[in-house]
């Protein structure tokens, strides 16, 4: 492996988890989305560099089908829901931009110590490779945990995925990669469908049916 | 003749929700759908007797052939149920004939999800298969489409996504600890592969694999901290759902947490996952027990009982050894057999009563003697009084850790006395006492419920020698 092979991919995978920190702060879901379509699209750079100087032509399925439906379908899709929900000026409860992020820094210092200590006989790509992942993982699990909303939820589900992308073509050679991301896509387009259809806009975290019903006002 | 019977476990219930999804009519796509559930079975049995070389995708064992007996068996018997079940439903206007189409379909796909899960060899595919599964039972737990049954479908969409993400992780954990041994490609995915060579594996990278398993896969078995989708999916969805839910997929979560297991096992460097599941097992009891006290929700009671038996099992498999595993696998064996036969009877009993609150039924007895009096043996078995299967089982689990850890054996006897106490408080109101609520006879189908408590009862009094051996030949293999 050359050093530009290295020095790329590590690049792409660095910005991903730097991609991630964004999306953690940002309070506006319209200005979330654009960060996603971002994010998904340094992730299919990314794989598509993989696929390249792995010599592994199926990764390029991969590769597209996270530019073509994470990068464009899912977040103008989302938009539009948006949009007909009428929650475009919703300002977000995030826990605070300076715990988030301090939480968000700390993650990812747990995870390079834990994946850089057990994988010293992996190839160094590899292993760059999973520490980063683990991170936008973990980020993506914690932006999960602080939004409220429905869809930045799934837009946090989507980075944490996304990270699984990563994960899954940096090591090298593994077999049904491109099955499980298109089983991904299956289930992520599922949830944007159930968000449409049901008009799901809070997490439920109560089960008071009145406090429901306020929540949810004229839902049916 | 030698690979059809795996295939016909696979194929059949594949055709059968395509065909499904396709006809309309109530009355036949119900016996097609038992139809279908029965020739499952029974090829699943054939297993037994013709089993096919493993390959790189599917591969049959001692292990799973027992794990696919079960799950066939209680799929067979719930579509019966879910016959008469879904009748009442359509009468009542809860489901369009659309939906119920729908719902056939789905039943069949979730077969096919879990027996694939249950035949794979390659922890790839186990893990597609996994999902797949998720996703079905997701959809079928929102099809009320009332608040509740949405709430409860996204919030199992959100929480089972999260396990299933994990425990992907896991597994290309998994994989990149096997790859230098093994080589690159589908080889290192190989779970036949990866139990011969994983000596060799690099210990840290196994370990870290486990724990991101046992979240994942955990989730989905319902243990502790990660248990919160379980009641709500049980009580919203329809009641033949929580009982395939309740009897099978945690099963089949527990079984790919139990084949990586295996594969920790053979490593001697790389950490025991038997603590592990140890603690997680005994604060699922712990929890579950004391949260069977509040509980007014009749499914969702027996939801957290699920919660409770499957810490039990996970302890028991986590405490390892031979007589350890083998009380587990009774128990498990025990757990779904009772727990599908009460959400039986929990359906029927909901139908008649027109409600799921525990303080609006009451006098079950005397107004509907068939169905209390089932409720009470089904609740008399899970709470493991003598002389019924899961006591033989539990009392076994509790003597095997007598022996071992005598620590860990007084926490768990705490906890089973706990929800046992609970169990039968509530039954005393649902049972017992001035008749509540509606007084209609129920259309029900009573013949598996009690084909279930039968064989519960059965086991309680006397194991068939080639069972026992048959069980205590997995038991060794789980190590």
């Amino acid at each position: 492996m050359t050093g530009l092979d290295f020095d790329v991919a590590h690049l792409l995978a660095g910005m991903l988890v730097l991609i991630s920190f964004l999306e953690l702060y940002q309070d506006r879901l319209y200005a979330l989305l654009n960060v996603f379509a971002l994010h998904a699209l340094v992730l299919a750079l990314s794989v598509a560099w993989q696929a390249f100087i792995q010599d592994a032509p199926h990764l390029y399925v991969t590769a597209a089908l996270a530019l073509v439906f994470k990068a464009v379908i899912i977040p103008v899709a989302l938009h539009r829901i948006i949009v007909r929900l009428g929650i475009h000026r919703e300002i977000e409860n995030v826990v605070g931009v300076g715990p988030a992020m301090l939480t968000g820094m700390a993650l990812v210092a747990l995870s390079m110590v834990v994946m850089l200590r057990v994988t010293q006989e992996a190839d160094p790509l590899a292993r760059e490779d999973l520490a980063f992942a683990l991170s936008v993982i973990l980020l993506g699990l914690l932006m999960m945990v602080t939004r409220r909303n429905a869809v930045s939820q799934v837009v946090g589900f989507m980075s944490l995925e996304n990270g699984l992308v990563l994960a899954a073509t940096g090591a090298k050679g593994m077999p049904l990669v491109v099955e499980i991301s298109v089983a991904f896509s299956i289930l992520i387009a599922f949830i944007v469908i159930g968000i449409f259809l049901f008009r799901i806009r809070e997490r439920f975290d109560t089960v008071d049916l009145q406090a429901l019903d306020r929540f949810r006002g004229e839902r049916r | 003749m030698r690979a059809d019977a795996l295939a016909a476990v696979l194929l059949i219930p594949a055709f059968a929700a395509a065909l499904l999804a396709a006809m309309p009519g109530y009355r036949i796509t119900a016996r097609i759908n038992i139809a279908a559930a029965l020739a499952t079975f029974i090829s699943a049995v054939s297993l037994f007797f013709s089993r096919p070389q493993p390959g790189a995708y599917l591969l049959v064992d001692d292990l799973n052939s027992t794990f696919i007996v079960l799950t066939t068996f209680v799929g067979f018997t719930t579509s019966v149920f879910s016959a008469s079940y879904i009748g009442h439903e359509l009468e009542t206007g809860r489901l369009t004939p659309t939906f119920l189409r729908f719902y056939h379909a789905m039943y069949q796909v979730l077969m096919f999800a879990m027996n694939l899960a249950l035949v794979a060899n390659n922890i790839g595919v186990m893990w597609v298969a996994i999902e797949l599964s998720t996703l079905t039972t997701v959809l079928m737990v929102g099809i009320y489409r009332t608040h509740e049954a949405l709430e409860a479908a996204w919030k199992y969409f959100i929480l089972g996504s999260v396990g299933i993400a994990l425990a992907l992780f896991g597994t290309i954990l998994v994989y990149m600890a096997a790859r230098p041994v093994v080589g690159e490609g589908l080889d290192a995915m190989v779970w036949t592969t990866l139990i011969m060579r994983a000596g060799a594996f690099d210990p840290a990278l196994l370990n870290v694999a486990f724990v991101f398993l046992l979240l994942g896969y955990g989730t989905k078995v319902g243990l502790a901290p990660l248990h919160a989708w379980l009641p709500d999916a049980h009580a919203e969805g329809p009641t033949p759902i929580s009982a395939v839910l309740s009897g099978l997929l945690l099963n089949v979560a527990l079984y790919a947490l139990l084949r990586f297991k295996m594969l920790l096992a053979v490593n001697p460097a790389a950490l025991a996952p038997g603590p592990l599941m140890v603690t997680l097992g005994l604060i699922s009891l712990v929890f579950a027990a004391f949260m069977l006290y509040r509980r007014r929700d009749i499914k969702r009671l027996f939801a957290y009982s699920s919660i409770e038996h499957m810490g039990i099992i996970t302890f028991a498999f986590g405490m390892g050894g031979p007589l350890a595993n083998f009380a587990a696998l009774l128990h498990m064996t025990m757990h779904s057999l009772t727990k599908s036969a009460i959400f039986f009877a929990v359906g029927h009993v909901a139908q008649v009563k027109g409600t799921q609150r525990i303080a609006d039924m009451g006098g079950l007895t005397e107004t509907n003697p068939a169905l209390g009096w089932g409720l009470i043996l089904g609740v008399v078995a899970i709470a493991g009084m003598p002389p019924l299967g899961i006591f033989t089982s539990e009392f076994l689990v509790v003597s095997s850790t007598f022996a071992r850890s005598p620590g860990l054996a007084v926490i768990l006897v705490f906890g089973i006395l706990v929800g046992f106490a609970a169990l039968f408080l509530r039954l005393n109101t649902i049972a017992f006492g001035e008749p509540r609520g509606s007084t209609a006879k129920a259309e029900a189908s009573y013949v598996p419920m009690f084909v279930h408590f039968a064989l519960v009862f059965l086991a309680g009094i006397y194991i068939p020698p080639a069972l026992v051996a048959w069980f205590e030949n997995v038991a060794k293999l789980l190590g």
